[in-house]
C-alpha cells in the first residue's frame, strides 16, 4: 500500500475524530447538565477509590485491633474505630468494592436480561407478548424487598448470591420499559425490510431492534444502580446480605453501630454518609441522562 | 367502558394466580420446613419418625398440588387458615399488624403528597434555574438515604437536641392518639420524603410536557389569570400519571417497609414477612404475599380504569 494513500489517511484519522466527538458530546452534557456532571464526577471518584483501594486505605480493613476499640475519630484514625477496634476510614474504603461489585452486577445482570425479554416480547407479539407479560406483572406486583429476600432464603447470603438476588426484582421494570420502546421499533420499515431480506428472528433482534433501545436501556441501568446499592446496603443491616467480616456498607450500620449509636456516633453516621453520597451520585447522573436522552423533555 | 372494566378486573385473575404459584413454589425451593425450624429452635434431637408425625398434622405430607388445592379452596371461602408455627387464625395474626402499616403507608403517602406536588409544579416553572436544582437535589437526597440510616440519625438528633425518644411501644389510634402519633410521625416523614422523590419527578415532568400544550398558550393568550391557567388547565391534566405513581408506591409501603420497621422497633407487615420466613411457617408467608400482591394489583386496575375514563382511547385498544 503506497504511503499517502487516502483511504490509510481517513481510516487513520476516524478513531480521533470519533474520539473528538465523544469529547464534546461530554463537555455538552456538563454545561447543559451541571448536576449531572457533578453525580457522574462523584462515579468517577468512587471508581477510583474502589480501584486504588489497596493504596489509599491506611489500615487493613480487617485487621482487629482490641487496644483501640471504639476509637473516636481523631489523628490515629480519621473516621473512628468499630467494636472489633477496626479502622472505620479503611472499611468504607474498601466497602466501595462490595457496593460496585453488586451494584453494577446487579444492574447489569437485570437490566439486560430485561432488555432481551423486553425486546422480544415486542418483536414476536401475539401470545408470546401476553405471556411474557403476565409474567412479568407476577414479578412486579411483588414488593422489590420481599423477592430480593426470598431468593437471598433460598440461595444463601454471600456477594454473588445477593447480586443475584436484587437482579431478579430488577428485571421486569426493565423489559417493561424497553418493551415499550421496541413496539414502536417493530413497526419501522426497515425491520420489515429485514424479515423481507428472510434474516432470521435472533439477527433482527440483535442486531436490528436491541441497538436501538439502547437509550432507554441505559437510563434503566443508571437509575438501577443506586437501587441496587440501596438494596444490598438494607439487605446487609438486616443481615441477609454480604457476611462479615467482608467490609460492606450496609454491615457496618449493623448491630453494634445502632446499639452504641448514642456512645459511638461515628460508626454509624460515616457507613450511611457513604451509602447515601454513592446512591446520591447516580441517581443524579441517572436523572440527568434521562433528561438528556428523552427528546420530549429538550430544552426549547 | 364497561366492557373494559370487565376485561382489565378479568386480567387481575391470572396475575394473582401467577403469584400464588410463585409464592407457593418459592417457599418449597427455600431449604428446611416449620418442623425442623421448631425442634431445632427447642434444641431437641427428634426421630425422622415423630418429624414425620407432626408433618402429617399439618397437611406437610399431602402432594404439593393437593396442597396447593386446599389454599386455592379455602381463600375462595375467604378462609386463610392458621398460622404453620403458632397455631392462630391467619387473619388474627395480621388483623393488628396490618392496622399499623396501613396508618403508617397511609401517613408517609401524605407526606409524599404533600411534597411532591409543590415542589414538582415549582421545579416545573421554573425549569433549569437553581430552584429547579435546588428541588431536585432535594429529592434525589431524600431517594438517597437509607431509611433505616435516617432513622438512626432522627433518633440520635432527638437524643442529643431534646433528651427525648419517640415511644418505642405501639399504641393503637384509638388508645391513645397522641402518643400513636409521636410514635408514627417520625417513621412517615423518613419514608415519606424518600417516596416523594418519584412523584416530584413525575410531577415536573408532566408539567413540562402539559406547559408546552397548545390549550396552555390560548389560555395565556386570552389573558387568564396564570394562577387560574396552572390550578385548572395544567395541574389537573398533569396530575393522572402522577396519582397513579403515588398509588403504586402506597401499595409497595404496606408491605415493604421491613427496614424502616426494625429501625423504628414497629411489628407491622414487614418485620411480621420477615418471622414468618424465617420460621417456613408457609401459610402465613403466602397469605401476606397474596394481600401486599393483592392490593398492589387493585391499585394497577383503578388507575388504569381511571385512564380509560379520562382518555377515552385507551378503551378502544
Amino acid at each position: 500500500m503506497a504511503v499517502g494513500d487516502p483511504t490509510v489517511a481517513v481510516l487513520e484519522q476516524a478513531p480521533a475524530r470519533r474520539g473528538r466527538r465523544w469529547l464534546a458530546a461530554v463537555g455538552e452534557f456538563c454545561r447543559e447538565r451541571p448536576l449531572g456532571a457533578v453525580g457522574g464526577a462523584l462515579i468517577v471518584v468512587m471508581v477510583l477509590v474502589a480501584v486504588l483501594a489497596g493504596w489509599l486505605a491506611p489500615y487493613d480493613p480487617l485487621a482487629t485491633d482490641y487496644g483501640a476499640m471504639f476509637s473516636p475519630p481523631g489523628a490515629r484514625h480519621w473516621l473512628g474505630t468499630d467494636a472489633f477496634g477496626r479502622d472505620g476510614l479503611s472499611r468504607i474504603v474498601y466497602g466501595s468494592r462490595t457496593a460496585l461489585f453488586v451494584g453494577l452486577g446487579a444492574s447489569f445482570i437485570g437490566g439486560t436480561l430485561g432488555l432481551v425479554l423486553g425486546v422480544a416480547s415486542a418483536y414476536f407479539g401475539g401470545r408470546t407478548d401476553l405471556l411474557l407479560e403476565r409474567v412479568m406483572d407476577v414479578l412486579l406486583a411483588f414488593p422489590l424487598i420481599i423477592l430480593a429476600l426470598a431468593v437471598v432464603v433460598i440461595l444463601g447470603t454471600g456477594a454473588v448470591n445477593v447480586m443475584l438476588a436484587i437482579a431478579i426484582p430488577m428485571l421486569p421494570r426493565c423489559a417493561r420499559v424497553v418493551r415499550s420502546s421496541a413496539l414502536a421499533i417493530r413497526e419501522l420499515p426497515y425491520v420489515d425490510a429485514a424479515r423481507a431480506a428472510g434474516f432470521g428472528h435472533a439477527r433482527i433482534i440483535f442486531r436490528h431492534m436491541l441497538p436501538n433501545v439502547m437509550a432507554p436501556y441505559l437510563i434503566m441501568l443508571t437509575a438501577f444502580l443506586g437501587q441496587a446499592i440501596l438494596l444490598e446496603a438494607s439487605l446487609s443491616f438486616l443481615g441477609l446480605g454480604v457476611q462479615e467480616p467482608v467490609a460492606a456498607w450496609g454491615l457496618m450500620l449493623r448491630g453494634a453501630a445502632v446499639e452504641f449509636a448514642e456512645t459511638a456516633p461515628w460508626m454509624g453516621l460515616f457507613p450511611g454518609l457513604a451509602i447515601s453520597l454513592a446512591v446520591f451520585a447516580f441517581n443524579l447522573f441517572g436523572d440527568s441522562l434521562r433528561d438528556a436522552l428523552d427528546p420530549r423533555l429538550r430544552i426549547q | 367502558m364497561a366492557r373494559y372494566v370487565v376485561k382489565r378486573f378479568l386480567l387481575m385473575i391470572p396475575t394473582l394466580i401467577g403469584v400464588a404459584v410463585l409464592i407457593f413454589l418459592l417457599l418449597r425451593v427455600i431449604p428446611g420446613d416449620v418442623v425442623e425450624v421448631r425442634f431445632v429452635a427447642q434444641g431437641q434431637f427428634t426421630s425422622q419418625d415423630v418429624l414425620q408425625i407432626e408433618r402429617a398434622k399439618l397437611g406437610l405430607d399431602q402432594p404439593l398440588w393437593k396442597q396447593f388445592v386446599t389454599w386455592m379452596v379455602g381463600l375462595l371461602r375467604f378462609d386463610f387458615g392458621v398460622s404453620m408455627w403458632t397455631g392462630a387464625p391467619i387473619t388474627e395474626e395480621i388483623k393488628l399488624r396490618f392496622a399499623l402499616s396501613l396508618q403508617l403507608s397511609l401517613m408517609a403517602t401524605a407526606v409524599a403528597t404533600l411534597l411532591a406536588i409543590p415542589l414538582g409544579v415549582v421545579a416545573a416553572l421554573k425549569q433549569d434555574t437553581w430552584v429547579d436544582y435546588v428541588v431536585r437535589v432535594f429529592s434525589i437526597a431524600g431517594l438517597a438515604m437509607p431509611s433505616f440510616w435516617l432513622g438512626i440519625l432522627m433518633i440520635l438528633g432527638f437524643l442529643i437536641v431534646f433528651r427525648w425518644l419517640p415511644p418505642m411501644v405501639y399504641t393503637p389510634f384509638w388508645v391513645d392518639p397522641w402518643q400513636n402519633l409521636a410514635q408514627l410521625v417520625w417513621p412517615a416523614l423518613a419514608v415519606g420524603w424518600r417516596y416523594s422523590a418519584v412523584a416530584t419527578r413525575m410531577t415536573r415532568s408532566a408539567m413540562l410536557e402539559v406547559l408546552r400544550e397548545d390549550y396552555i398558550r390560548t389560555a395565556r393568550a386570552k389573558g387568564l389569570w396564570l394562577k387560574l391557567i396552572l390550578v385548572r388547565h395544567a395541574l389537573k391534566n398533569a396530575l393522572l400519571p402522577v396519582m397513579t405513581v403515588i398509588g403504586l408506591e402506597f401499595a409497595f409501603l404496606l408491605g415493604g417497609l421491613v427496614v424502616t420497621e426494625q429501625v423504628f422497633n414497629l411489628n407491622g407487615l414487614g418485620l411480621l414477612f420477615v418471622e414468618a420466613i424465617a420460621h417456613r411457617d408457609y401459610t402465613l408467608t403466602q397469605a401476606l404475599v397474596l394481600l401486599v400482591a393483592f392490593v398492589f394489583i387493585l391499585v394497577n386496575f383503578l388507575t388504569d380504569v381511571a385512564y380509560a375514563w379520562v382518555d377515552p382511547r385507551i378503551r378502544l385498544r
